[in-house]
């Protein structure tokens, strides 16, 4: 009797294996994160295949369309658009993970102190809500707009942009993430795990980074996820207005916004890096979705 | 609820006085210069006076100052004046746009229709789609609706409106030539024919900016449907033996638009600021391509006042949302 029931249980796992069953039941989640790797892969080893240099002028192979020297064709000025969409992508993608990441820290961070200390609850959340209600692209556009110039001769034409927008987008869009913590925090607070920790004597910031921290790496993983997104497409949307990067730096947004004045001639310019810019996003939105179910322990498991 | 709603308005004061801080030493703070346009052979003598016609050479707390007593004072006794005939703020300063020497409110009152018109519309249309599909994709859920509903949702709010209208131009204005590429604001609706017209050149704007808003509705509204579908009330309302249209359309329904039309009314504002890129699509000339035009000429009043305009939008309807919260729902109690 005993011997079945202790065969029965499993050996004890990791919580992430369970995560990963859960993540691997939810079909759109798994088709997002095959066509996000499958980007990935083109974007960081498909130039290593593809050796023609994306800012490389060809005169006499101007506006030429699919054809097996240029699969995309080129755009006005000859230069080859495979390897334009190939070095755009790696632009935009490391801008979305880039800016995501400054957002991430900073919500957690303040969403941490917020939650965990009492004495700056007030004011930190004043200030979060003074940030949801600023006016954010308009805010954004003023920024880009304003500081590209001593930016771009401080750290050089491309860094000081990235810097910039990244800069922007990152101190724009983490009050979601911080609230969400917030409230993560003033719940986690109250649990006995924390009140033994407290009672052996563990000092403010082992407590935070040891206990509370990884109690709330769930919401945090998921607002991430959806950070990509949001920043991949405030990127474009910066590119689109004109405001983004150099016009011989190319990124999706880039791509798009140079294509449309030849919307009429050349509609695939324009088509392309807005398919390349919609995929990601899309599978990045699913790949959260995904995590959400999966990281939400009242579905596990059911 | 009168006591809340007075204090909120009192906080706002202060968040909104905060707010024109910001975007105000923002803009001082950037090294961009209005008369940056000015050609370099006029000499610097008439630089320095056009300076002080344009009040630049005073330190920028004054010139705060300044914008505060003509946003907040002078304005409103201009539009008293307009609206009653009267000669209150005859010979006062308006707030002046530095690139076409107009009040800047006068600037925004005249492209305020087209924004509102076009993005005004979207919104009605993009809620008015999304509630039956919401209420659907729950009844049914995992359905062949629901996820075909799910999906193009999910691609709504993920495909960015520059492209969607992009997409749209390439197929219906170049293509199919069905409706025109830009939008004309000139067009004066007098017979049916110009109204047609009109019409005509809202469909491509309209449509992709309420399929994002739809988007993201449809599912506020399913999720929400899906928390009451399971309550207990329901079982009752069943047991009871009441139709499954009436167990529904009016307890289900009811309950769920609760959260919805917060939403709705929190995503009003944000409308104002994501039709900065549609207008820019189409060329439609209104408060958003505004704010571009603006901001690339380095017109700090006009910036600055329509920046200003965009956050009290924002923190009245936050005020508007919580408010209809607390009307709708008993269980919200605001004292």
């Amino acid at each position: 009797m005993t011997d079945t029931t202790a065969a029965k249980i499993r050996p004890p796992r990791n919580q992430w294996w369970d995560v990963w069953d859960q993540f691997k039941t939810h079909k759109g989640a798994l088709v997002g994160l095959t066509i996000f790797v499958a980007i990935l892969g083109l974007i960081l080893i498909g130039p290593l295949i593809w050796h023609i240099d994306p800012t490389y002028v060809d005169f006499r192979a101007r506006n030429k369309g699919f054809s097996l020297a240029h699969p995309l064709g080129t755009d006005q000025l000859g230069r080859d658009l495979l390897a334009r969409m190939m070095a755009g992508g790696k632009v935009s993608i490391s801008v979305g993970l880039t800016a995501m990441s400054l957002s991430i820290f900073l919500g957690a961070a303040i969403g941490v102190l917020a939650g965990y200390f009492r004495r700056l609850d007030g004011h930190l959340m004043r200030l979060t809500d003074l940030f949801l209600a600023l006016p954010l692209l308009p805010l954004l556009l003023l920024m880009v707009t304003l500081f590209r110039e001593p930016l771009s001769k401080g750290f050089g034409p491309e860094g000081g942009i990235f810097l910039l927008i990244v800069t922007a987008i990152g101190a724009t869009s983490w009050m979601q993430t911080a609230r969400i913590v917030r409230g993560e925090v003033l719940a986690l607070k109250e649990r006995e795990f924390v009140l033994a920790a407290r009672s052996i004597g563990t000092p403010s910031h082992r407590l935070v980074l040891r206990h509370i921290l990884p109690n709330v790496m769930s919401p945090i993983m998921v607002s991430a996820t959806l950070g990509i997104a949001s920043a991949i497409i405030t990127e474009s949307a910066l590119s689109f207005l004109g405001l983004g990067f150099p016009p011989d730096f190319p990124t999706w947004g880039r791509l798009l916004f140079d294509a449309v004045d030849q919307i009429q001639l050349y509609p695939w310019r324009v088509i392309l890096p807005g398919i390349a810019i919609s995929l990601t996003v899309l599978s990045v939105n699913y790949i959260g979705d995904g995590l959400r179910d999966a990281l939400d322990p009242r579905i596990r498991g059911r | 609820m009168f006591q809340y709603t007075m204090r909120r308005l009192l906080i706002a004061i202060p968040t909104l006085l905060i707010i024109s801080l910001v975007i105000f030493l923002l803009l001082e703070a950037a090294p961009g210069d209005p008369l940056g346009e000015v050609p370099l052979t006029v000499p610097p003598e008439v630089k320095a006076k056009m300076r002080t016609a344009l009040g630049l050479d005073a330190s920028w707390y004054v010139r705060y100052f300044l914008w505060l007593k003509q946003m907040f004072w002078i304005e409103p006794m201009h539009l008293i004046d307009t609206l009653f005939g009267t000669h209150l703020a005859d010979d006062m300063q308006r707030v002046i746009s530095f690139q076409s020497r107009q009040p800047v409110m006068d600037i925004i009152a005249e492209r305020m229709p087209q924004t509102l018109i076009v993005v005004g519309s979207a919104y009605v249309i993009g809620v008015l789609i999304a509630v039956p599909i919401g209420i659907l994709s729950a009844y049914r859920q995992y359905s062949w609706f629901d996820n075909l509903g799910t999906f193009i949702s999910m691609i709504g709010f993920s495909v960015p409106t520059f492209f969607t209208g992009v997409v749209l131009i390439v197929i219906f204005a170049v293509k199919l030539q069905w409706f025109p590429m830009v939008y004309d604001t000139t067009l004066q609706v007098t017979d049916w024919e110009s109204f047609t017209k009109q019409l005509r050149q809202m469909v491509m704007p309209v449509t992709v900016l309420s399929l994002f808003n739809a988007a993201q509705i449809s599912r506020f509204m399913r999720s929400s449907m899906l928390d009451n579908l399971g309550q207990d009330y329901v079982r009752t309302a069943r047991a009871k033996g009441l139709t499954e249209r009436v167990v529904v359309l009016i307890h289900v329904l009811r309950n769920s638009l609760i959260p919805v039309v917060t939403v709705i009314a929190l995503g009003v504002p944000s409308i104002f600021g994501g039709a900065i890129i549609t207008e820019q699509v189409f060329k439609v000339n209104g408060l958003g391509q505004q704010l571009i035009l603006a901001i690339h000429a380095n017109d700090l009043p006009m910036v600055m006042t329509l920046t200003f305009i965009f956050a009290v939008l924002i923190v009245l309807f936050n005020l508007i949302a919580d408010l209809l919260y607390g009307i709708l729902d008993p269980r919200i109690r605001y004292d």
